[in-house]
């Protein structure tokens, strides 16, 4: 039975990870994703989960002991959020290279300088090709939901999962949401059992070792296979948990693009909001329609391109920017991917909402305003838009 | 949906305010979302929390620029904070104050919609002995929206302050009893 409730992001997560009642969990508190640490080491204070809870002096630390209990054979996961996850940066390569499963709850925020505690997607972004699969959030039922599937993903995949959620919009807002009963998660996510782990008295392995020129690059290889082949995975486990839950998901979602004629492609909370402004501008007879990925890494390269195919004229909105004096991440990829399609679309990138610049309604149908001008006259006078407002600028 | 933007000062619980709202509205069946904006937060500072209230899921995820009500619970903020920004004219603005109505319109620069002046601080200060105006204004906030009956207000906040004060069971009844007054003492609402 679903029981209804209301939490915020942070709440659903800690809530997730009390019905997982992983081995272990090592972390440090980093503003907005505090208070998961907080919550859950009140859960193995009070004795509702039996997890071994370390609390570490940095965030490569808690990388570094996540790492270390995995690799000893344990359900293991830790949350962080920006300056953290830069710090982790270095032992999030050693996670993925050694091909061990874990989860990593990220709270989007925006990375310094400035300092700004607020969200934007530069900190998850920044280590894309760490070889973490990253899972995007529109809401705390989506963080919830994903956090659970991330367990049995990570494990079938043998690689970390990264679940990305906004930072206080996401949270800190407390909205409804749907849990599972205790039971059904627990009996969703199973026991884990691990092929290879350091504990095994039967086994004798070693892990990380040193691979030069003949060995390395087919270790490699495997860890770029693994990701490949993580989309199977990722589907599989989506299915179970639809049959579960009624709650259907994707490698992306799609909301009124099949006879879009004008596309946005964006990620986590903001959709929501241009949902609902596409119900608006639908009103007013513009075709419109967004393409939301769930599923960043691996990238569903194939899929994404053959759903735009029909645009007149496309936007990719990133909360990060490369800095690459051409594009953020999302159009990068995006763009490339359709490119290898053979699909042309005249799309456009629009870097917004860094640093938690709030992203409302008004915002989205200027975008959709450029994107009727642009499918009109066939033509694009820039590339990349700052979606800014005159007084947020220095 | 209901729109409501809340403005008050640090360490005053507008934040716990508005979400002890989304909370009512919960138990009767709504969906709702109640967020503050963060900032750099400090005792006494200026700070905003917001709630959206609807029949149906809640999807948008963007601070409010158009709120239905706004709910000032310091109105030493008015003039220091431009509370009436957006506020739709056929909306509201509920105020904690001592002052009356025509005094507070004029301090509102021309805004045309309905006001409502309820002085929580004081019922605060009657029924609790401490000026926590939050749980008054909530009943005034419920009141001027509709949000739900004052019987499911009451059967709501009963049941939230007994899971709230089960260390303190002494307090439930006098926030109750603000409870009941914020209700009923709100005042104002002409144009």
């Amino acid at each position: 039975m679903a029981i209804r409730e209301r939490l915020s992001g942070n709440e659903a997560v800690a809530t997730a990870m009390k019905q997982i009642n992983p081995d272990t969990v090592a972390a440090y508190p980093i503003t907005p994703s505090t208070e998961i640490p907080q919550y859950f080491s009140n859960f193995v204070a009070n004795g509702s989960v039996d997890t071994n809870f370390i609390p570490v002096e940095s965030e490569h630390s808690a990388m570094s002991a996540t790492i270390g209990a995995a690799a000893a054979g344990g359900r293991v996961m830790t949350a962080t959020s920006s300056q953290g996850l830069a710090l982790m940066f270095e032992m999030l390569y050693i996670a993925s290279g050694m091909r061990l499963p874990m989860t990593l709850i990220c709270a989007n925020r925006a990375l310094s300088a400035p300092i700004n505690i607020h969200n934007d997607h530069s900190d998850s972004m920044g280590v894309r090709d760490c070889g973490f699969i990253q899972l995007y959030c529109e809401s705390n039922q989506e963080a919830y939901d994903n956090t659970i599937m991330a367990v049995k993903i990570a494990e079938k995949a043998k690689l970390p999962v990264m679940v990305c959620y906004d930072g206080f919009i996401t949270s800190h807002s407390i909205e409804n949401i749907m849990l599972l009963e205790n039971d059904e998660v627990k009996k969703f996510v199973g026991k884990y059992e691990p092929e290879n782990y350091l504990l095994d008295s039967t086994k004798n392995i070693s892990m990380g070792p040193l691979a030069l020129q003949k060995y390395y690059f087919g270790i490699r290889k495997e860890l770029s296979d693994a990701m490949d082949n993580s989309i199977d995975i990722i589907k599989e486990v989506s299915e179970e948990f639809y049959k579960l839950t009624g709650r259907k998901y994707d490698l992306y979602e799609k909301y009124k693009l099949d006879d879009a004629e004008i596309g946005i492609i964006a990620l986590n909370s903001t959709a929501g909001t241009i949902k609902d402004t596409i119900d608006k501008l639908r009103e007013n007879g513009v075709k419109i329609g967004l393409l939301k990925p769930r599923c960043f890494r691996p990238l569903p390269y194939l899929d994404i391109p053959k759903e735009l195919k029909n645009l007149k004229a496309l936007a990719i909105m990133d909360k990060a920017d490369s800095i690459n004096g051409y594009s953020g991440p999302l159009f990068s990829e995006i763009t490339s991917a359709m490119f290898s399609s053979n699909i042309h679309v005249n799309t456009i990138n629009y870097i917004y909402g860094l640093g938690g610049a709030d992203t409302k309604s008004a915002d989205i149908e200027k975008i959709a305003n450029k994107l009727q001008s642009i499918a009109k006259t066939g033509k694009i006078d820039k590339i990349k838009h700052f979606l800014i407002n005159e007084k947020e600028e220095v | 949906m209901i729109e409501i933007r809340w403005h008050g000062r640090g360490g005053q619980g507008a934040k716990t305010a508005s979400l002890l709202l989304a909370d009512a509205a919960f138990n009767t069946g709504k969906f709702i979302q109640g967020f503050p904006e963060y900032g750099p937060e400090r005792m006494g500072a200026p700070i905003t929390a917001y709630n959206r209230i609807s029949d149906t899921q809640i999807r948008t995820h963007s601070n409010i620029y158009e709120p239905d009500y706004v709910v000032v619970v310091d109105d030493s903020l008015i003039g220091a904070v431009d509370v009436t920004s957006g506020l739709k004219e056929n909306g509201a603005i509920i105020i904690n104050t001592n002052e009356d109505i025509d005094s507070l319109r004029k301090k509102l620069n021309g805004y045309n919609g309905k006001i409502y002046a309820i002085d929580a601080s004081k019922i605060s200060l009657e029924c609790l002995k401490a000026n926590f105006p939050n749980t008054a204004m909530l009943a005034a906030v419920v009141h001027v929206t509709g949000i739900m009956s004052e019987d499911e207000l009451i059967s709501n906040m009963k049941d939230a302050f007994k899971h709230k004060f089960a260390k303190k069971p002494e307090v439930i009844e006098p926030n109750m009893q603000a409870l009941i007054r914020g209700y009923e003492e709100i005042k104002g609402g002409t144009k």
